[in-house]
């Protein structure tokens, strides 16, 4: 591989880093709450409220049927009104924030309603409103298990990434494509390939460490 | 110092209501230790959550040292509930929190200070003997050490009553023995009023002073745990009894034709009852002194103690002439102790037992 290529890889895995990284922290800021409210609206729970988590569980299951490459076109005029661009690597965090989401809302739905219901009927029969027993007992229970969960999250988004990459919006994605395909240069492909798997099993290494290390039981 | 009345709970099934509890009316003092006793499925569970609004009645009320909870706001009762603690069957400690953390919780949700947080919680490992446990996880303790850590945190707030849901049924023998004694301990160390929930007529006649029997979602008998024990009224009570006292006749016995009737050579098989003072005299001494012709064989016997109180259950066999026998048995009967005539019973020796 020509030393050309260093600064351009480099400068690509910079750009899927940043993409995901800011994307999975926007989508954790607004995807734990969805969760939360997922199951804690649901039948029998502490916020029951039927009407209203129906809804949004419909919401939630329209956005993940569409499939990310059409998500990434559909929404252009929406993340164009946004950030004033369609192209670019903030202009492809706006699909990746919106399909990760309901993404995380349901991978956060499911670890609480891992956490058993005694525990919550005991925080009940000592006075705690449901404020307090959501950050005082199913967040703090559900810990290891979402953390798992946005360990997974944050590898699909580094495959969601590479796909927002090919629209222009950077990455090692976009440089697979326009070097590693388009250009004839195997090499840089094999590069970009080796740099996301090692990419991918450091993120699985150290959500695993997290999880180990938050897991009480 | 709690006073259910006309309780009823029903819920909403899929294939149409089912009712819970058919009002039920309790009264418990304070200071009591109340025990309330039924097969899975009685309802034991729902009535023992309607004290404290876990589960919110249908009908009729609630009333806790003074306080109607059905009519509470949902703010006054998460207040009200602070004065009523509870543990659990499966402890329903948090997993992430360490032990001392767990203790902490409710005084947490109070909003309580650091320092009085520390100084109550190591008070209160201290009574439950965990304070060498402090600062380990739920997963690292017994369950007997994981029910105190549940105790501990229940009286975090001086609550006037401690509820126990079954609080004991996922325990080995020996530490629900010991679990009881701390329960009973606190009981009297602190004044607290206990509402135990069980299946268990052991844990009932450990501890409790008096017991309700719940069957199918009613009351069906209830009482000082020693009226209950010595003289059930209910087939149900009768039946849990049973399972601490053998009822069976001995291998001899049984099989035999019961006949009401005076059979030449049978035996009168009689169930003696001996409560209090009276385990203490000499009646069946006096009686074989008195009736030297009549024969008397015992066939099983058990002395116990309910609340301090000697309880002793006999069965004992009489052979002889028929007025001699009918007057043995009279003799019995004024000397007011509770017996139960079984009948005429031919003893059968080949059954070797």
């Amino acid at each position: 591989m020509s030393p050309d290529m260093i600064p351009l890889l480099t400068k690509s895995l910079g750009e899927t880093v940043y993409m995901v990284a800011v994307s999975m922290i926007i989508s954790t800021i607004i995807g734990v709450p969805l969760g939360v409210l997922l199951h804690t609206t649901a039948k029998g729970q502490i916020l029951e409220s039927t009407a209203l988590n129906r809804v949004i569980g419909a919401v939630v299951n329209a956005v993940r049927s569409i499939p990310f490459i059409i998500l990434l076109v559909a929404i252009i005029p929406f993340t164009r009104l946004l950030v004033g661009t369609a192209i670019g690597t903030t202009a492809a965090m706006v699909p990746l924030v919106i399909a990760a989401i309901p993404f995380i809302g349901r991978q956060v739905e499911t670890s609480l309603k891992e956490v058993p219901f005694g525990l919550i009927e005991a925080a009940e029969s000592m006075g705690a409103s449901p404020a307090q027993i959501i950050f005082r007992v199913l967040l703090p229970e559900a810990m290891p298990s979402i953390a798992a969960q946005l360990t997974t999250v944050i590898i699909s988004l580094v495959g969601e990434s590479a796909m927002a990459g090919a629209v222009g919006g950077g990455g090692l994605g976009d440089l697979a494509i326009r070097y590693g395909y388009q250009r004839f240069r195997p090499e840089v492909m094999i590069a970009t390939v080796v740099i996301l798997i090692v990419l991918v099993q450091a993120v699985q290494f150290l959500g695993g460490q997290l999880v180990k290390k938050l897991d009480k039981r | 110092m709690i006073k259910l009345s006309h309780i009823e709970k029903t819920y909403a099934t899929e294939n149409g209501p089912v009712t819970a509890l058919k009002g039920i009316d309790l009264t418990i003092g304070r200071g009591e230790i109340y025990g309330i006793i039924g097969l899975s499925g009685a309802g034991k569970s729902t009535l023992i959550r309607c004290i404290n609004m876990l589960e919110r009645p249908t009908k009729g009320s609630v009333v806790v040292d003074g306080k109607d909870l059905t009519k509470l706001t949902s703010a006054e009762l998460r207040e009200a509930r602070k004065s009523i603690g509870m543990i659990f069957q499966h402890f329903n400690l948090l997993s992430s929190a360490t032990v001392a953390e767990n203790v902490a919780f409710p005084l947490k949700l109070m909003g309580a200070s650091k320092d009085h947080i520390k100084k109550r919680v190591t008070e209160l490992l201290e009574l439950v003997g965990l304070a060498s446990k402090a600062d380990q996880y739920p997963a690292q303790l017994s369950g007997g050490q994981k029910q105190r850590v549940g105790i501990a945190r229940a009286l975090a707030t001086n609550p006037k009553v401690l509820l126990c849901d079954e609080a004991t049924s996922a325990l080995d023998p020996q530490t629900t023995k010991s679990i009881l004694s701390l329960i009973k301990d606190i009981n009297e160390k602190l004044h607290l009023t206990v509402v135990v929930i069980t299946h268990e007529m052991q844990v009932i006649k450990d501890i409790c002073t008096k017991v309700a029997v719940i069957d199918k979602g009613v009351i069906a008998e209830q009482g000082t745990v020693l009226e209950v024990f010595t003289n059930p009224q209910q087939p149900i009570t009768k039946e849990f009894i049973s399972v601490l006292l053998s009822n069976d006749l001995p291998a001899a016995f049984r099989g035999g034709k019961v006949s009401a009737e005076y059979v030449p050579g049978a035996y009168l098989l009689l169930r003696l009852t001996f409560i209090g003072d009276s385990a203490d005299d000499p009646v069946l001494a006096d009686m074989i002194r008195k009736f030297p012709d009549v024969e008397v064989t015992m066939l099983f016997g058990n002395l116990d103690q309910i609340q301090s109180v000697p309880f002793g259950r006999m069965i004992i066999g009489m052979k002889g002439e028929k007025d001699r026998v009918d007057a043995a048995l009279s003799y019995l009967t004024e000397r007011k102790l509770k017996e139960e005539v079984i009948g005429y019973v031919a003893r059968h020796d080949s059954t070797l037992d």
